[in-house]
């Protein structure tokens, strides 16, 4: 496969922007309805069943940094997502006073191959929050309208759990559950004291087969690292290669699109791209332009794709693409349990997630604050690796000899290795994810000051936390400290306060930013329609999470995923019609 | 399809279609994966990341004098004991070494902290550290190795010994001979089916009896899943 020969003559019916989830699911949906189709992705190949690419069932001491972050891989020198929040040659800015931290990967799979796999439906609250109270905007389509593809979803990727039959946590087609691991059941007997509901987790890992092509887990606990079982959904492993087998998918790896291109009529022709490699620009034309470069890259190649007939880029007629950019909402604590000083060892990895959650179990009309949230727990006997062993200078106190005398802080000697050893699998650990409220005002916009090293404009961000996101952390904390104290946890560090606006993070950081290119029936207020179509481009969808008009407490991917494959559904029967 | 056959899946016919779906692509030919050296980490790094772990191995920042205190000290704070090996056995030293350029913010604490402790010798006992008798160099390990103690004085130096000590103790603990001692278990395939009954005993927990009938069963995990039209698994 020669890229010359690509960029000067074959047309394509379907040029895909992104590897991701939602460009994976396009891919395999539209090339099984027979349409060729191209696959463009700004990093490299990627594919852990390859030993050359594979970090799983890798101990800490074959990395000379024993898995320590780096600016690449701020998860660990073993994480596979190659790119993180800061790329050496891809800046962006933030305007005054606000802040947005933006996570890319640059690898085929893009961030699917190291996400939580926490694989959650929207419920039918979800879509009409502006109906319940009074805030954001209803989405244009009904949970009715995704079940259908939220069911083929689970079938297709596999997806573990219970079915609880709660309302807005629909049941879906579940593989086995997970026994709870010893500090999970700490947790569960901490929650059920706090009156706080805890279920088996929803993850999508196959705990059984679901074809004959995939293997099952294996219980490494590093689904991080991406599996070479492909027993965990990544895009690539699960999605991409599968199509390129049996469809005609071409993948072009290094592929940074830089615009849409289109002709006088505003329809799209294709993209315009520069390969990374050898830094020069290429075009490919097709039928049909499909983006999911993820919700604020997708923005930024609209808001790039100047031309006579979208003077505002394409797609953008409205002024919205970019506008009501929002992430879920993150705060975390921790603590260690004396139960389990000196406990037991046994293989206690189970898969790379947790084995139980919490949805949110509250109604909002009782709160100061509008939207609810749902609690990760985790913890225990994992993997050492760096960071194993820090901070005795402040946790060694906690540990207490046969007399009942604490350990003094610090020190060293055969004393603290022994210390080290006692307090390992001891933690209890909480994250809250939540859901913010949309804001027109924050967006990213193209910075027309600053080009990234392909010549692109980048995106400026604009982003700050209301009230309502902050009285959301607020009542996490407080449920935290509830339900590690109702377990027997000792709380580690302070309380975070108002002076941290009680440890939210910052916006990006949870990694599920969405809503940039919003859909909506008001072609003013929105950009593309219920269909994922622009409404100024009628070849032009978006397959990210740029679409979402509210994010729920849950994690996106699975919205992402029915929804790409509902669009494709619809991209190819408009083929067919030859509406487009 | 028997639990055999189901491994068998796992290990080789997964891998099998992954070279099979595997489509060689000219624009990563570009790039040479091999390494120049041995020691960086293994498992689709990108150029860069070759690159700069090449970079950084073949460069050395703590001098001969300095590499042969961190020796001693290493070895002050995990020292061989009866059933474990020492910080310097368990190759502590050098992963020092390589964090000291992989995130330089550790460069310049630590080059003083060794400095001070020669400084504070040469004050008090008119040598320096290395040259101290063991017990000379107890006192003064003793005066920065208890932070609630410490002299308040010495903050930079009790913060010097905290980040060594965050170092040493992790660099022992990622280690092989650190596996060993703590006694990992786990990173191996194998069949998760809950925490083993003599610690839920001892704990006290029993698994919620509405969900037994539930939770994965060892013997069903080759089964292919089949569903009835309301989710319920049927095969």
């Amino acid at each position: 496969m020669s890229f010359e020969i690509k960029s000067t003559g074959e047309v394509y019916d379907v040029i895909i922007v992104g590897s991701g989830a939602g460009g994976g699911m396009a891919s395999k949906i539209l090339s099984e309805a027979g349409l060729a189709v191209a696959v463009l992705e700004a990093g490299r190949d990627f594919d852990p069943a390859k030993e050359e690419d594979r970090t799983q069932l890798r101990p800490p001491w074959e990395s000379p940094r024993r898995g320590a972050g780096t600016r690449i891989r701020p998860f660990g020198d073993f994480d596979q997502a190659i790119g993180g929040w800061d790329i050496e040659g891809e800046p962006y800015t933030r305007g005054e006073g606000t802040s947005f931290d933006w996570f890319r990967s640059r690898m085929v799979g893009g961030r699917t191959n190291h996400w939580g796999r926490i694989s959650l439906r929207f419920g039918p609250n979800d879509f009409k929050r502006k109906s319940i109270d009074g805030m954001g905007d209803d989405w244009p389509i009904g949970y009715e309208d995704l079940k259908s593809y939220y069911d083929k979803v689970d079938k297709l990727i596999g997806v573990f759990g219970s079915k609880e039959g709660i309302y807005n946590e629909p049941d879906g087609f579940f593989l086995p559950p997970l026994k709870p691991r010893l500090h999970e059941l700490y947790a569960m007997k901490g929650a059920k004291k706090a009156n706080v509901p805890i279920i088996p987790s929803r993850l999508s890992m196959l705990t059984r087969p679901i074809n004959n092509e995939r293997g099952v887990c294996f219980f490494c606990n590093q689904c991080n690292r991406a599996c070479q079982a492909y027993a965990d959904f990544s895009s690539g492993t699960v999605l991409i290669k599968p199509a390129m087998a049996k469809g005609k998918v071409d993948l072009y790896t290094h592929a940074m699109v830089r615009a849409v291109t289109t002709d006088d009529s505003g329809n799209a022709t294709g993209v315009s791209y520069i390969n990374t490699v050898d830094m020069k620009e290429y075009k490919l034309r097709s039928r049909v332009v499909v983006l999911g470069a993820s919700a604020c890259e997708s923005a930024r190649i609209m808001m790039n794709s100047k031309s006579k007939s979208h003077p505002n880029g394409v797609g953008n007629s409205s002024g919205m693409v970019g506008r009501y950019l929002h992430d879920s909402t993150g705060a975390d604590r921790m603590g260690i349990l004396p139960d389990l000083v000196d406990r037991d060892r046994y293989n206690e990895d189970g898969v790379g997630g947790m084995h139980v959650y919490t949805p949110w179990w509250l109604d909002n009309k009782n709160l100061d604050f509008a939207r609810g949230y749902h609690i990760e727990y985790w913890g225990g006997m994992a993997m050492p690796s760096y960071g194993t062993g820090f901070a005795m200078d402040t946790m060694r106190k906690y540990l207490k000899d046969e007399f009942g005398n604490p350990s003094p802080n610090g020190g060293y000697g055969e004393g603290l290795k022994k210390d080290i050893k006692r307090l390992y699998g001891t933690t209890l650990g909480m994250s809250g994810r939540g859901e913010s409220i949309p804001q027109y005002s924050n967006y990213c916009e193209i910075d027309n000051n600053v080009v990234d090293k392909y010549g692109i404009p980048v995106l400026k961000f604009h982003y700050k936390w209301t009230d309502q996101e902050i009285k959301q952390a607020k009542h996490m904390q407080d449920t935290f400290e509830e339900i590690l104290t109702d377990a027997g946890a000792i709380l580690l560090g302070n309380k975070p306060g108002p002076d941290t606006m009680y440890g939210l993070a910052a916006p990006g950081r949870i990694i599920h930013e969405v809503g940039t290119t919003r859909m909506g029936n008001n072609p003013n207020t929105s950009v593309l329609n219920s269909n994922c179509q622009a409404h100024d481009c009628k070849n032009l969808f978006v397959v990210d999470a740029g679409p979402f008009v509210s994010q729920a407490d849950k994690n996106p991917t699975w919205t992402i995923m029915a929804l790409a494959w509902r669009t494709s559904d619809y991209i190819v029967s408009e083929l067919k019609k030859k509406n487009i | 399809m028997n639990r055999r056959e189901n491994l068998k899946l796992l290990f080789t016919g997964s891998l099998a279609t992954g070279l099979l779906l595997t489509q060689c692509n000219p624009a990563d030919k570009v790039e040479d994966y091999s390494p120049r050296i041995s020691g960086g980490t293994p498992g689709g790094r990108t150029a860069e990341e070759i690159q700069r772990d090449q970079q950084l191995l073949s460069e050395t920042f703590f001098t001969e004098e300095e590499r042969k205190k961190l020796d001693v000290l290493v070895d002050i704070i995990l020292p061989a004991g009866d059933d474990s090996e020492s910080a310097t056995e368990a190759g502590v030293p050098d992963f020092i070494e390589f964090m000291m350029k992989d995130q330089p913010s550790f460069q310049t604490p630590m080059r003083g902290g060794l400095m001070w402790l020669d400084n504070y010798s040469d004050d008090t006992y008119g040598k320096k550290f290395l040259n101290l008798s063991e017990k000379e160099r107890m006192e003064v390990i003793d005066l920065i190795a208890w932070p609630d103690k410490a002299p308040k004085a010495l903050g930079g130096a009790v913060r010097f010994f905290n980040t060594l000590r965050n170092l040493t103790c992790t660099g022992y603990f990622t280690s092989e001979i650190g596996f060993k001692y703590i006694g990992y278990k786990g990173n191996t395939p194998n069949v998760w089916d809950g925490v083993p009954d003599e610690v839920m005993k001892k704990h006290g927990f029993e698994y919620p009896a509405e969900y037994m009938a539930r939770y994965l069963k060892p013997e069903e995990r080759g089964i292919v899943a089949v569903w009835d039209d309301e989710g319920n698994l049927i095969g």
